[in-house]
């Protein structure tokens, strides 16, 4: 009964009748679908998601309240002055980092000095306290110079392909064939030491996995059809990719770069231990690491356990960060934008 | 209605090859393929007309219906609208014809951007091409939302709070936003529900209706487009094998495929005995097309000469309007279930 009125209509145009059922019970469905939708999610994006997975992760809130203290005693650890005015008055370091105390060399921990003193007398709780600003801006700093490098170029390296993709992966591949601290010792003998030398030779080194990470991920990004959308709108390259494809394959480079911070602050700390990292006497914690080396023999392990103690935590702390972030924002691979068949 | 009036859009001599060279090594090896996704259409489609395209996947049509836009570089051959060969002009040149050549994308959950709200995804093309900016922007994207049926509220909302047919409604409103002349629909209802499909299938009719639009329309499906379009194209390998009115393609003469492809609607009757020929295997690779006729692996009625021949049969005009790719198809002329079986299915039923 239903059937002979669609097959009739075979080859005539117009409106679809589906006859056999009613289609205003599924009208009806499609409004009450609409108005639950309104209670549950009113539209929060992204971000707010990926920050509610995150509060949930117990171990990563821990490493991120370790990183929050560690950041809180290093920036108030010294009054910050900049250009004479200063900006930042509270001084919470019982002694200045920098100041000899020659009545009291290679003290063990004591109430007056629960870290202990170096061999020239320097408070080292005061030092850890204070040389956590050379080794998290270090962090950041590489970090955030090596993104603004590998990603664009890593973008530009997987959306045109071709020769553009060639010339930049081949020197990615060249930098990847070096072992770290060969380069950084190339660098550094180069460049001389000195806190933005060191920058410099721990960037070289930390783009290229941006780079290539980006690349592999626009590369499947840009399959998308949202892409091929913008393209049939007549969006210009540009903001293609930078509205488009970058957002969409940031996912996994973010994850790295939380990550990489920890590693980058390692990398610093072993160049500080060969002596290439900051001048020699800075409280940087790798230059500590290497100045108790010696003393450590004599049983002064205070002098190098402690800011070995802060190197571990805060690495540790940033390794526990950045596997929440992978979680947060990628859960079962959802951020690589495509979102595909599922459903 | 075609066959005297200018067409809208002509397609002439189109191929899209695609090489599979990937790297600097495959280059320098020569080992690279050539994947022959459109091998020679010609294709007109006239003002306010819908042609459908059908073709099982991997047929080429996708391909088609993106090189035709320009989204793809073709290999070779002319896209002619409005006197301009679109294949000749610059990446810029083309933006400006973007305002009237539209696409809607198979799967409404991969053509959204994830990251944008509704408004920006909607409102793209007005900032693209200068249309409309803050109030009227707004003002805009509200209407457009209503036109495809959605609310104007949803516009700050994000696609992933929305269904799948929904999703499809941002497209096509996406797609509107440019007030195009033509669309190329690239399978728009296959990702959907069957009771979606028509929902979305009688928007896009009304939409034709209220704006006058054009649509080639891409199905892997003969049931899909026989409501929708005027004509119908039949495509395989790459090769368009049958063109012409859609009450011609249902009914004889028949290309030996298009009689296969109609063997497999569904269909609805259980008492229905008919001849059902069934394809056997997949479509051959397009990298190393069968010889001749690239149909004669699979063909039911395939002549030794078929395999011979140098390259695909040409379209052989039947009427003015239908034109088939197989010199013998006068070989199938039994009725399929469609027209004809079920008028008579009609009158028993009454
Ligand atoms: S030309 Fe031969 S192989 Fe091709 S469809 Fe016709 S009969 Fe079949």
């Amino acid at each position: 009964m239903s059937h002979e009125s669609q097959r009739t209509t075979t080859t005539e145009r117009g409106r679809i009748r589906v006859t056999g059922f009613d289609t205003s019970v599924f009208e009806d469905r499609d409004e009450r679908f609409e108005w639950q939708q309104d209670e549950s999610t009113v539209s929060r994006d992204r971000m707010t998601r990926a920050w509610e997975r995150f509060k949930r992760n117990r171990t990563a809130l821990v490493g991120l309240a370790i990183i929050a203290v560690m950041l809180f005693t290093t920036i108030f650890a010294r009054p910050i002055a900049i250009e004479g005015i200063t900006i930042q008055p509270f001084s919470l370091a019982p002694f200045d980092p920098t100041n000899s105390n020659f009545g009291a060399l290679n003290q063990g921990p004591s109430a007056a000095h629960p870290f202990g003193t170096d061999w020239s007398g320097k408070d080292i709780l005061s030092r850890v306290m204070y040389g956590g600003r050379y080794s998290l801006t270090i962090g950041v700093i590489t970090v955030g110079i090596a993104l603004s490098v590998g990603v664009p170029l890593g973008a530009l390296a997987g959306y045109y392909g071709g020769w553009i993709d060639e010339v930049i992966m081949r020197l990615v591949d060249i930098l990847y064939a070096f072992p770290f601290l060969v380069l950084a010792i190339a660098l550094i003998a180069v460049l001389g030491q000195g806190f933005w030398n060191m920058i410099t030779a721990l960037v070289l080194v930390v783009w290229i996995s941006y780079a290539r990470l980006l690349r592999g991920e626009v590369l499947s990004v840009k399959e998308n059809e949202y892409v091929t959308a913008a393209k049939a709108l007549g969006a210009r390259d540009r903001s293609i990719i930078f509205r488009h494809v970058v957002p969409n394959a940031m996912a996994p480079v973010i994850v790295q770069a939380t990550l990489g911070i920890g590693t980058v602050v390692l990398n610093a700390a072993a160049l500080g231990f060969l002596g290439l990292g900051l001048e020699p006497g800075s409280p940087e914690w790798g230059s500590m690491l290497a100045r108790g080396r010696s003393s450590l023999i004599q049983g002064q392990w205070w002098i190098t356990v402690f800011p070995g103690l802060a190197i571990f935590l805060f690495v540790l702390s940033i390794n526990l960060v950045g596997d929440g972030v992978r979680d947060a924002v990628d859960p079962q691979g959802d951020t690589s934008g495509g979102a595909g068949v599922r459903e | 209605m075609s066959a005297d009036e200018e067409p809208l859009i002509e397609i002439d001599g189109l191929k899209k090859h695609y090489s599979t060279d990937e790297g600097l090594l495959d280059r320098i090896l020569g080992d690279a393929e050539t994947v022959k996704a459109v091998d020679g259409v010609d294709l007109e489609i006239a003002e306010g007309e819908t042609l459908g395209l059908v073709g099982e996947s991997g047929c080429g049509k996708s391909s088609l219906g993106r090189t035709m836009l320009g989204l793809e570089e073709p290999t070779e051959g002319s896209v002619y609208y409005d006197g301009e060969d679109l294949t000749e002009l610059s990446s810029a040149e083309l933006r400006d014809y973007r305002k009237d050549l539209q696409f809607v994308f198979q799967n409404p959950f991969a053509s959204l951007n994830p990251r944008l709200t509704v408004s920006d995804i909607v409102g793209e093309a007005l900032d693209v091409h200068g249309l409309a900016a803050g109030e009227e922007r707004a003002e805009r994207v509200e209407e457009l939302l209503e036109t495809v049926g959605l609310q104007a509220s949803h516009a700050s909302r994000y696609p992933h709070e929305f269904s799948g047919g929904q999703r499809q409604r941002i497209g096509i409103a996406r797609a509107l936003a440019v007030d195009p002349e033509f669309i190329v629909c690239d399978e728009p209802v296959s990702a959907l529900d069957v009771s979606v499909q028509a929902q979305i299938l009688n928007l896009l009719e009304d939409l034709q209706e209220d704006f006058g639009l054009s649509y080639l329309f891409i199905a892997h499906d003969l049931s899909v487009v026989e409501h929708i379009a005027d004509r119908i194209a039949v495509m395989y390998l790459g090769e368009i094998v049958e063109v012409g009115k859609t009450e011609e393609i249902f009914s004889p003469p028949y290309h030996p495929y298009t009689r296969s492809l109609l063997s497999a609607i569904p269909e609805p009757d259980p008492l229905w005995e008919g001849d059902r020929i069934i394809l056997e295997g997949t479509v051959p690779s397009p990298i190393n097309p069968p010889s001749g006729c690239k149909f004669h692996t699979r063909c039911p009625i395939a002549h030794d000469e078929c395999s011979e021949w140098d390259e695909h049969p040409d379209l052989e005009e039947v009427s003015s309007t239908h034109g088939i790719g197989c010199p013998f198809h006068e070989e199938i002329q039994d009725e399929v279930g469609s027209s004809a079986d079920s008028t008579g299915a009609e009158s028993t039923a009454d």
